[in-house]
């Protein structure tokens, strides 16, 4: 029997239909806080399938490319097509896991996100005190350490990919159920973005704002965008400027200790 | 041979402190003009010649020889074009 379930991740909300009974309970653990029943819009949709033949070719790369009316997304466990005209897409997966699956998400999430004026970025995030923090940097800078080390007041967002949008005015953050070595989905709330933290690991704590250049570089470099569209490339440009304008960023060298969350107000 | 140069159409581009950072969105990557290649740049309407831009542009604002500022301009502009955000032409380029 096919279940449907509205998954909404950044305001973005879309249903899934799934027809195998071991996806449907995979999702159904990855995602519980990410589902409602009251979507802020009229959701996407996307079906699900699944299959347990190889019949799925594709590189360990994800492969996305535009072929005039719709997208595709292939790598070696799924191959998705997405029609942004209906708003509709499809994927068969290799098994019923949630990886597949997800990884589909993140790449639509990112690319409906570009043309709004928002943004996915590679960065944990997480709300403390009525605001947003995010932790961008390569893996392997932090991300996950700042979300293991964060105090019992911080709500975790993420630990590796944030949804950035604006809202009236003002760039707010969003949980995400992707997750990092973390391994637990972020708590499903969002706040207004305060800064931007350019993570590197050192033998103490140093936080630095950085100029708007600067700021605008370490923002583009961990924006997501999975694909090379040159519309999308461009939305992501003056987004970045933008959110440099009302975001401070900084670069913040932390010795792996919850001190470090001092700095974080 | 006089060189006409225009801004590519697939680059976005904005101005921050005197200075120009343009991306070329076919690969994302980023460049920060200084401020000589910056008046170049903004300049580049496919209509004016190199020569007539580091004249007006580039040698009356800054304290450069003129055969020392063109070849160093049409060095930019070549490192440029190379990358995908200028186009350079020895004929007007029309509709830049």
């Amino acid at each position: 029997m096919t279940l449907e379930r509205i998954l909404e991740v950044g305001g973005v909300p879309v249903m899934l239909r799934m027809d195998d009974p071991e996806l449907q309970e995979a999702v159904g653990q990855r995602y519980s806080s990410y589902f409602t029943d009251k979507p802020s819009r009229k959701p996407l949709n996307l079906s699900v399938h699944v299959t347990r033949n190889g019949a799925v070719e594709g590189d360990h790369r994800p492969r996305i490319e535009w072929l005039g009316d719709h997208w595709i997304f292939e790598r070696t466990d799924f191959r998705a097509e997405w029609y942004p005209g209906t708003g509709t897409g499809r994927i068969t997966q290799e098994g019923a896991f949630h990886f597949p699956l997800d990884s589909v998400l993140r790449i639509l999430h990112s690319m409906i996100a570009a043309p709004n004026g928002g943004c996915f970025m590679h960065a944990a995030s997480a709300v403390r005190n009525g605001h947003a923090f995010a932790f961008t940097g390569v893996s392997g800078s932090g991300k996950t350490t700042m979300s293991r080390l964060a105090p019992p007041d911080a709500a975790i967002l993420t630990d590796d990919i944030s949804s950035i949008r604006p809202v009236d005015g003002s760039y707010h953050a969003f949980g995400t159920p992707f997750v990092g070595d973390y391994g637990k989905p972020g708590i499903n709330i969002s706040a207004p973005l305060k800064a931007v933290y350019l993570l590197l690991k050192g033998p103490e704590n140093i936080l630095e704002p950085l100029g708007r250049k600067d700021a605008v570089n370490v923002l583009l470099k961990n924006i997501l965008l999975f694909n090379k569209d040159p519309k999308l490339s461009e939305a992501l440009f003056h987004t970045a400027w933008r959110m440099a304008d009302c975001v401070q960023v900084y670069r913040l060298t932390f010795a792996p200790t919850p001190a470090v969350w001092e700095m974080i107000v | 041979m006089s060189m006409y140069i225009a801004k590519s159409r697939s680059i976005a581009a904005r101005a921050l402190d005197g200075e120009m950072v343009i991306m070329s969105i076919s690969d994302s990557v980023l460049f920060t003009l200084n401020a000589v290649a910056t008046e170049i740049w903004q300049a580049a309407d496919g209509s004016t010649p190199l020569s007539q831009i580091v004249q007006e542009r580039v040698c009356a604002k800054f304290e450069t020889e003129p055969e020392t500022a063109y070849a160093d301009a049409e060095d930019l502009c070549r490192r440029l074009a190379e990358r995908g955000i200028l186009t350079i032409s020895d004929k007007p380029i029309l509709n830049s």
